[in-house]
């Protein structure tokens, strides 16, 4: 059945999709009898761009993959089938004194994601990605091969399929290292920062005796007060920190309907944040005890915030820039502050230098911003293109989990590796996101002209940004996704200014 | 949910569907003994090692298909000399037919009435007796918010529900004086592979939901339970609409 149910967390793009839900491990992949038609693995939809898309062709929904294989509650080694949520198995272990050695911003997120985007959580610093907690898994193929991927076997299908999107066949079961806790709560501050150095400062002390370190920043603030915000720490408990007593913090509420796109308003997210900011003055809380659950997923208290954001749907951009140059960041949030377009939430954290097994994972030593735009036009997309040039210029990374409109150039810069990743996709698999980032560009055009409109939303004007997206089936199987033409990057439009952008 | 002082004893019949499954996870949590019937045994292998997992105080299995009654009687003696007493039973299996299919043969229409009413009915004889002399228990048994009121486009579904609807009034009238509460579980609309291939929209539900109200009305000794709970509200607006009116719509 073909409908559109199925989105990705920002909205934007939509896609039509055929619909084939996966119910037990052991059934071979229901396949379109068309060879042409791709497919593609859903897990909670968590993705923000186009990544778990596959535009006119099959997704198979994972989440009825649910089931439990093992669990040791000695070594703390869990296997799971891949629709298992990452908020199902801390229901499960945390009670038994287990936790997630790495967690995304949400815990709805299922373990396939987890493993198809690599994610990384607030204790990058210390502990990697969630690849490098990935012992074991079993990928099926559309052949029929079942895969079994661990360092030491199929090591190639297990490096390329952590990070791999999705494209390397399904992840039918996993098995990981969860790490021991002594309690549900964590001790944790909140420490304002004035600027950027106040950051680097704060987070560099933080680091080394915080497990998990993350900042708000204000992105309103402009001139000296550019880049400040809030630095959020916190550890697990010792076992002599345990408390006698402890409330589990109660249930959430959801939003019901798309609230009009008017609703965050440059006004409304500007006065939020600096409310926000100013809520925490002047200087840092003393610890308190919290609840794993807010402390790690403020938003999932509030299920569907996506729809604050209106039908339109919005854009996430998260980027990694190396750290010891801190002009690099600073330009970046310059650039920011004056376009003029805020931005509801804006992350920082600092990664560090744990290497994943991951062949395209995102993560590298440096700095990483998050931040998400409600789509206003073509200004938006103007603004993501030119931090694009910025990013690529310090020889850093755009995350393809939260991207919607990348352009294949930047993407092969910021990846060069996905080449050899391509040696290991599955010839019936492919996502919307793939196809857009490796179609092929000619080298002597400018990048921003040369895809076909339905596929590179980036160069349109916004009236006709939804109209182009109804399904465009007819690229499917035309392209040979597997074997992607190799591209040349042209060079970095780099005489557009911060200023040019700010109209 | 309470957890008892010693694990209770279930018997999950259609251990396999996406309900029960549900239904299943929560008791394991609270350790209860279970014993598992379905008809697919590797399906049902990949459901017992899950349920060993999160908890479950101990499993049994075993593999039946539920249309050939003549089996009925070996599950039962099998299941008691195994559990040796039960506290709760859930009759999860069922199956949607080709309402048009239905129409044209008979056969087809008597298949879904095995599989939807006639099994349970079976079942429940030996089972219920059971109980009556057990003097406890509960016999929870999914039927639909179908078998209200039957419609066009799924009446002989409807037909199959509705009489186990009232097969199940008459036996909790029955077995009242026993202490034996008799529940009728009635979901609305629940996106598992029963139904995966309609279009699904704002009043779908998923399996985990419906379990927890499963769950909760097993605990509460309750009589009938719709589930999600507006479904019993949008139920009896359809039941009050005149026949006169009812039969003109393309429902
Ligand atoms: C509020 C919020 C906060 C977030 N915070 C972070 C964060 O801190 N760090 C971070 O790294 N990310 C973060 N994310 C992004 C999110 O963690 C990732 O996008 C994650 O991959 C989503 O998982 P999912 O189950 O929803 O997968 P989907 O989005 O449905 O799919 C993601 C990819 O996984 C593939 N996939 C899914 N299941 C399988 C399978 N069984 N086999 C093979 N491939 C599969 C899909 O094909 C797709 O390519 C956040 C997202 C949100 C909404
Ligand atoms: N989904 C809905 O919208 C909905 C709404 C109202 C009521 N219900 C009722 O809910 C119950 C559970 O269904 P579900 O939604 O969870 O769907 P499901 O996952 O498809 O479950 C149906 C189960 O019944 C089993 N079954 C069918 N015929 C059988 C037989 N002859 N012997 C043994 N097992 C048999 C199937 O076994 P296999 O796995 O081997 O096929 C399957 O496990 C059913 O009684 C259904 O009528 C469902």
């Amino acid at each position: 059945m073909t409908h559109s149910n199925y989105q990705s967390w920002g909205r934007y793009p939509k896609a039509t999709h055929t619909i084939a839900p996966l119910y037990w491990r052991t059934d071979p992949l229901p396949l379109p009898e068309d060879h042409s038609k791709k497919v593609l693995p859903y897990g909670m939809g968590r993705s923000y761009g186009d990544s778990c898309l596959n535009n006119g062709g099959t997704l198979f929904p994972t989440r009825a993959l649910n089931h439990f294989l093992q669990f040791d509650s000695e070594t703390g080694i869990l296997t799971c089938e891949a629709g298992v949520t990452l908020g199902e198995i801390l229901a499960f272990c945390v009670s038994k004194h287990w936790f997630l050695p790495v967690t995304p911003g949400t815990q709805f997120v299922t373990v396939g994601g987890a493993i198809a985007n690599d994610v990384h959580g607030k204790n990058h610093h210390r502990a990697g990605t969630f690849g490098n907690h990935v012992l074991e898994f079993e990928l099926l193929r559309s052949n029929g091969e079942r895969l079994l991927c661990s360092p030491n076997h199929n090591q190639p299908y297990y490096a390329a399929t952590i990070g791999g999107l999705g494209l390397t066949g399904l992840i039918t079961w996993a098995t990981l290292q969860l790490k021991p806790i002594h309690h549900r709560a964590l001790h944790t501050e909140t420490c304002p920062f004035a600027n950027l150095d106040n950051y680097f400062e704060l987070s560099n002390e933080s680091d080394h005796f915080c497990e998990y370190t993350v900042a708000w920043v204000d992105c309103s603030a402009n001139g000296p007060n550019l880049g400040r915000g809030l630095l959020f720490r916190g550890n697990h408990l010792k076992p002599e920190e345990v408390p006698k007593h402890w409330k589990v913090p109660s249930r959430n509420f959801r939003l019901p309907l798309n609230l009009p796109g008017f609703f965050l308003n440059s006004w409304t997210v500007r006065t939020f944040n600096q409310w926000y900011y100013q809520r925490q003055q002047p200087k840092t809380t003393l610890p308190i005890l919290q609840d794993y659950q807010p402390f790690f997923y403020p938003l999932d208290s509030i299920q569907d915030w996506n729809k604050l954001y209106g039908k339109t749907g919005f854009l996430q951009y998260q980027l990694t820039v190396p750290a010891h140059d801190r002009s690099i960041i600073k330009n970046i949030f310059q650039t920011i502050a004056n376009s003029g377009l805020n931005s509801f939430l804006a992350v920082l954290k600092t990664f560090g230098d744990h290497s994943s097994p991951g062949l395209l994972s995102f993560p590298r030593p440096g700095v990483t911003l998050a931040l998400d735009f409600p789509i206003k036009g073509a200004k938006t997309f103007k603004l993501l293109d030119y931090l694009d040039d910025q990013v690529a210029e310090a020889q850093g990374a755009v995350y393809p989990a939260k991207d919607a409109r990348l352009s294949p150039r930047h993407f092969q810069t910021y990846f060069p590796q996905w080449e050899t990743l391509a040696n290991y996709i599955d010839p019936r698999f492919s996502s919307s996101f793939w196809r857009r980032v490796t179609a092929q560009t000619s080298p002597t055009k400018p990048i921003l002209t040369n895809t076909s409109p339905s596929e590179n939303p980036s160069t349109q004007q916004p009236s006709t940004l939804e109209a182009n997206h109804s399904p465009t089936p007819s690229h499917l199987g035309t392209e040979s996704p597997s074997k992607p033409h190799s591209t040349l990057p042209t060079p970095t439009n780099s005489d557009k200014t911060a200023q040019d952008i700010s109209q | 949910m309470t957890s008892y002082p010693k694990p209770q004893k279930t018997l999950i019949l259609g251990a396999t569907s996406a309900i029960a499954q549900e239904t299943a996870k929560l008791l394991a949590q609270h350790h209860h003994h279970l014993f598992l019937i379905a008809r697919d045994p590797q399906k049902l292998a990949i459901v017992a090692q899950d349920l060993q997992v999160r908890g479950a105080s101990q499993i049994h299995t075993a593999t039946f298909d539920l249309n050939q009654f003549e089996h009925h009687d070996a599950l039962f003696t099998q299941v008691t000399t195994q559990l040796q007493g039960i506290d709760i039973v859930l009759i999860a299996h069922g199956s949607l037919p080709d309402q048009h299919a239905c129409e044209q043969d008979y056969s087809t229409a008597e298949a879904a009435l095995r599989t939807n009413f006639l099994s349970t009915l079976s079942l429940l004889t030996k089972l219920a007796n059971y109980m009556q002399n057990q003097g406890h228990g509960c016999l929870a048994v999914i039927s639909s918010v179908a078998g209200d009121r039957a419609r066009q486009s799924n009446y002989i579904y409807g037909t199959a529900k509705g009489a186990l609807n009232l097969y199940l009034q008459g036996l909790r009238n029955r077995l009242h004086r026993n202490h034996i509460c008799v529940l009728t579980i009635k979901p609305g609309f629940v996106d598992t592979p029963m139904t995966q291939h309609f279009k699904k929209g704002l009043l779908w539900a998923q399996p985990q939901q419906i379990a927890h109200g499963i769950v909760q009305a097993i605990e509460k000794r309750k009589d009938i339970v719709y589930l999600p709970w507006f479904w019993q509200i949008i139920m009896l607006v359809i039941k009050t609409i005149p026949e006169p009116i009812f039969k003109r719509l393309k429902l």
